[in-house]
């Protein structure tokens, strides 16, 4: 029982994450076109700025200015980069994020180092806040919910509450026509950019200090957004949002399970010593998003709740 | 039918021979005669070893742009292909050992025409669900495949021989040629061989049907159901053989390092293949073939020069993305059509000024990297080009950052404007 | 026993959603006619093309190439079964030469089918029949010229030549005088009536003096509905058919 509960737990508030970063990467790529390979490598800065003003301030003014800080760079790399490359087509735009997620790779290895940081959690947030079933629950998983609900809710209001989140909304899913209702599409290209890349920088602040941040925390993020935001369907937020859930409890429940192969499939003649059946289901959870994500491009392309096919 | 075909010569509308012979047949043979003299020019081990993995990539680079240039077919997971061939063929090298069979008959020198068929064989497999788009799907689904198959591999020891990989010895089996394939000079002969095989099946297969069916599915797949193709159908085929000449370089790895681990899958491989091609310019035939060689040494040689050898890499796959999108090739032959223009004079200049102006930048860029490695590094090393010292708290280091910096900005700015009045 | 007609369209309807953009269409073609379709802008022209062409499938009725069934299939398949249509945007492989353009039409009916084991440029039969095709579409002396610097009517001829390529028996052409000057579209009218010889030719077209100059029989399609069909003569002097003109556009003065 107090696997599953953790694993549910656990589960929820991966999936939340993943939802910061996908709705950014879904916001962009349903209106630009770009599927941003860089966009984990926002979500890294986030992690690593936030080490760095923690360091030299708070914790309390790395939330508000890391990702503050992270989105201003999103906005000029949009300004000066891809808005550059835009006119040689899609291609040479996912060519051109995905040179930049190497070359943020390599400038934070040296400016941080190859190796992980100490980006810790907050003492004041570093304590068992409640038990459900024998299971300890840190403060901080719990704080890491209210922010992910409190972005949710945010994004929310901005979207159907102001006219800015209008224009997006219509822009998500006819835009071509934005243009000709006399917006001025770049800037709002470059404003929803800058906005997608500060949420991937405050899940980094928020989620670096309990995972690992060391350079390769992009590489390994990135393609499981990708594969929430397929799986989700483009231009669908309330599509990334169930496939973010999906994902998240997915992987967490898949690693609580010892079962192998042989134990599900034993019925078959599968022999627990045959390499087949040798595999357990809690190796398999790197694995899942991606089977998910070659079945669902394979079977239904427009993804769970996708109005568009990709 | 109509009496015009035997009254019109239309031979004077299609290429002669002898252009056929310069431009096609001749590059080829060049190549060829190159590879040819570099033993007599009694290289060392290194080198050696450079060239190996220069004709390894020369081909694998081709294979990938079969699918980005003519295809235009964004792949992130090409090391894919390039996997099962080096991997089958390892296997094979051990049973070749074991000699066994038909195996005690197959010559190591053969084992790239298996690297083919595993290569094609799992194109055929991964292509049929991949292949039914094109654009940013295709690109999805070889990235989610690639990631799929990385990770799996470590399943599944017997095949991939987990962390270890498989290794295996090339000096069994009937020899070929007379080639023991044991001195580094004899592999050489193997690679130099597999290279020029590979780069000729490739340039034979865009003269083909379907590679001319590729190019026009790459730029109006609409169009082409309309002149009675299935763009689907010729992306599977175009697909399948990529994947089968990235097999054949897969197997001229295994044959030349003996070794293969389920590291070769990952997605670093895949993404320096797609930097190979793109930098090499994708839009030409020969341009993956100048990538994979520039990257291939930049590879080899500049990692022992500095720390930051990948933050080059990166600056120049990004520039050559934003500033120059045809590449090494296209700056190539953009510089010899310049010269035999109509202006060549003022062509000359204005390609001299933006040269000035990028090499300005770069030193300040190099400056200004070295600098930030060993600082970040903590070593106390200093960085000292030509006996200079350059301390970060030194205000000239800072001078040789800036100073280059905005003069090579201003110079490419003024070669702008030249070409803009030339135009 | 009759032939079959070349073309055959039987209750076709087509759905976007709820709306309803062709409604019920029943039209024969005998072999050899020269149709043209006629009607207001949003009539349903280009969706009628559409579906016959295999490019969307129709949510009823049904389409028969020399009686059988086209349909439902795609249409790379209808191409080989003998039936080609041109574009009203021109639709050419621009980063090509003509001459390649032409070719590229032209491997399917040499039997070339997805051959990878043969040399395209050593095939006689192939640049023959490029040739004859680029010389009766009057572009023989522009076979090396990138297909995306030609001038626009050119390009026009090449989207022609291109769709007459394959040999096939059924040639469908939208607009192809679209955006033409007087004397191109005098030209264009000329190289249609010359490349489409013997062929059955089915043209939508908005400039009357081509459909005059060309067809045999006037279809008017208004709303998705085939108003009436006809020799030009009786088009002409069908009230209806002025009416329905005169909600949407000037009326054209040949039909005045």
């Amino acid at each position: 029982m107090e696997t599953i509960v953790f694993a549910l737990v656990n589960g929820v508030i991966y999936g939340l994450l993943l939802f910061m970063l996908s709705s950014g990467l879904t916001l962009i790529f349903s209106m630009m076109g770009v599927l941003n390979f860089a966009h984990a490598s926002f979500y890294m800065l986030g992690a690593f700025f936030a080490y760095t003003i923690m360091g030299a301030t708070s914790f309390w003014l790395a939330l508000i200015f890391a990702p503050i800080l992270v989105g201003l760079i999103g906005a000029a790399v949009e300004r000066y980069g891809l808005r550059r490359v835009h006119v040689n087509g899609h291609v040479a735009e996912l060519l051109f994020t995905f040179g930049l997620a190497y070359l943020i790779e390599e400038i934070v290895k040296i400016f941080y180092g190859k190796t992980a940081v100490d980006y810790r959690v907050p003492s004041i947030l570093d304590f068992p806040a409640m038990q459900i079933y024998g299971v300890d629950l840190p403060a901080y998983r719990i704080f890491m919910l209210f922010v992910a609900i409190a972005m949710l809710v945010g994004l929310w209001l901005l979207l159907k509450r102001t006219r800015a989140g209008l224009i997006i909304q219509a822009a998500l899913s006819h835009p071509h026509m934005v243009g000709h209702l006399g917006h001025n599409v770049p800037l709002i290209f470059m404003a929803v950019f800058g906005i997608g890349c500060a949420l991937a920088g405050l899940a980094g602040v928020i989620a670096g200090n309990i995972f690992v941040t060391d350079p390769s925390m992009a590489v390994q993020m990135g393609p499981i957004v990708f594969v929430v935001v397929v799986v989700g369907g483009i231009g669908s937020l309330e599509g990334a949002f169930v496939a973010s859930l999906l994902i998240g409890l997915l992987q967490n429940l898949a690693v609580g399970v010892n079962a192998s192969f042989a134990d599900i499939f034993g019925f078959l003649g599968l022999s627990a010593a045959s390499e087949v059946g040798s595999i357990t289901v809690s190796s398999l959870g790197p694995v899942l998003p991606f089977l998910l994500l070659v079945l669902i491009l394979i079977f239904r392309p427009q993804g769970l709740m996708g109005e568009r096919e990709l | 039918m109509s009496t015009t075909q035997e009254s019109f010569d239309y031979s004077a509308h299609i290429p002669s021979n002898a252009e056929k012979f310069r431009q096609r047949t001749l590059p080829l043979l060049i190549f060829a005669a190159i590879l040819v003299a570099i033993p007599l020019t009694g290289p060392s081990r290194t080198v050696y070893t450079l060239m190996h993995q220069m004709g390894i990539n020369i081909v694998l680079a081709l294979s990938y742009n079969m699918l980005l240039g003519r295809a235009g077919l964004l792949s992130f997971g090409h090391a894919v292909y390039f996997g099962f061939g080096g991997y089958f063929a390892m296997h094979a090298m051990n049973w070749i050992a074991d000699g066994s069979g038909i195996w005690a008959d197959f010559p190591v020198f053969l084992l790239p025409v298996l690297g083919f068929g595993a290569g094609a064989l799992a194109g055929a497999v991964i292509g049929w669900p991949s292949c039914r788009r094109a654009g940013t799907t295709f690109a999805m689904i070889s990235l989610g495949v690639a990631e799929l198959i990385a990770s799996g591999a470590f399943m599944f020891d017997s095949f991939f021989g987990g962390e270890q990989g498989i290794s295996g010895d090339r000096m069994n089996g009937p020899e070929l040629f007379g080639l023991t394939l044991g001195p580094i000079s004899q592999v050489y002969w193997f690679i130099a061989f597999w290279t020029v095989v590979g780069v000729v099946g490739m340039y034979a297969f865009t003269r083909t049907p379907l590679g001319k069916l590729s190019e026009a599915t790459r730029d109006n797949p609409q169009r082409v159901q309309f002149i009675g193709y299935n763009p689907q159908r010729v992306r599977y085929l175009v697909f399948i053989f990529s994947g089968g000449f990235a097999g054949l370089a897969g197997a001229m790895a295994a044959v030349n390092y003996e070794i293969f681990t389920p590291d070769a899958f990952s997605l670093v491989p895949s993404g320096f293949i797609l930097i190979m091609a793109y930098v090499g310019g994708i839009t030409y035939f020969v341009g993956p073939i100048f990538g994979a060689i520039l990257l291939t040494y930049m590879q080899s040689m500049m990692s022992d020069f500095t720390d930051a050898w990948l933050l080059y890499l990166g600056v120049l796959f990004i520039s050559i993305v934003m500033f120059a999108p045809r590449g090494l090739a296209g700056i190539v032959f953009g510089f010899s059509a310049g010269l035999r223009g109509p202006r060549p004079r003022a062509f000359l200049i204005t390609w001299l000024t933006q040269l000035a102006g990028v090499a300005l930048m770069l030193i300040g860029l190099i400056v200004l990297v070295e600098i930030a490695v060993r600082w970040s590094n903590g070593y106390g090393e200093v960085f000292a080009p030509f006996g200079l010292p350059l301390a970060q708290a030194n205000p000239l280091s800072w001078l040789l950052v800036v100073a280059p910096a905005i003069a090579g900005v201003a110079l490419s700015r003024r070669a702008a404007r030249m070409r803009e009045a030339q135009a | 026993m009759t032939s079959p007609p070349a073309l055959s369209i039987r209750d076709l309807s087509k759905s976007f959603g709820p709306a309803r953009i062709i409604n019920g269409v029943s039209l024969d073609i005998a072999p050899g006619e020269r149709h043209a379709i006629i009607g207001p802008n949003g009539a349903g022209k280009s969706t009628l093309f559409n579906l016959i062409s295999g490019l969307y499938f129709p949510t009823q009725g049904s389409v028969l190439l020399n009686g059988q069934k086209i349909s439902g299939l795609p249409p790379h398949q209808i191409n080989r079964m003998g039936l080609s249509r041109s574009f009203q945007v021109s639709n050419i492989f621009t980063n090509m030469t003509v001459r390649e353009n032409v070719r590229c039409g032209v491997l399917n009916t040499m039997g070339l089918g997805y051959s990878f084991w043969s040399n395209i440029g050593a095939n006689k039969a192939a640049h023959a029949k490029t040739f004859e095709i680029l010389e009766r579409c009057g572009l023989s002396d522009k076979a090396n010229v990138p297909a995306s610097l030609l001038p626009y009517a050119d390009q026009r001829s090449l989207e022609i030549a291109i769709t007459i390529a394959g040999n096939p028996d059924v040639i469908l052409l939208d607009e192809p005088t679209a955006g033409m000057s007087q004397s191109e579209t005098a030209r264009a009218v000329e190289l249609i009536a010359k490349a489409t010889e013997g062929k059955t030719l089915l043209i939508v077209e908005h400039d009357m003096g081509v459909i005059f100059n060309l067809a045999d029989r006037i279809s008017v399609l208004v709303y998705g509905e085939i108003l009436a069909t006809g020799t030009p003569q009786e088009i002409r002097g069908n009230a209806e058919v002025r009416e329905a003109y005169l909600g949407d556009e000037a009326l054209p003065e040949e039909l005045a």
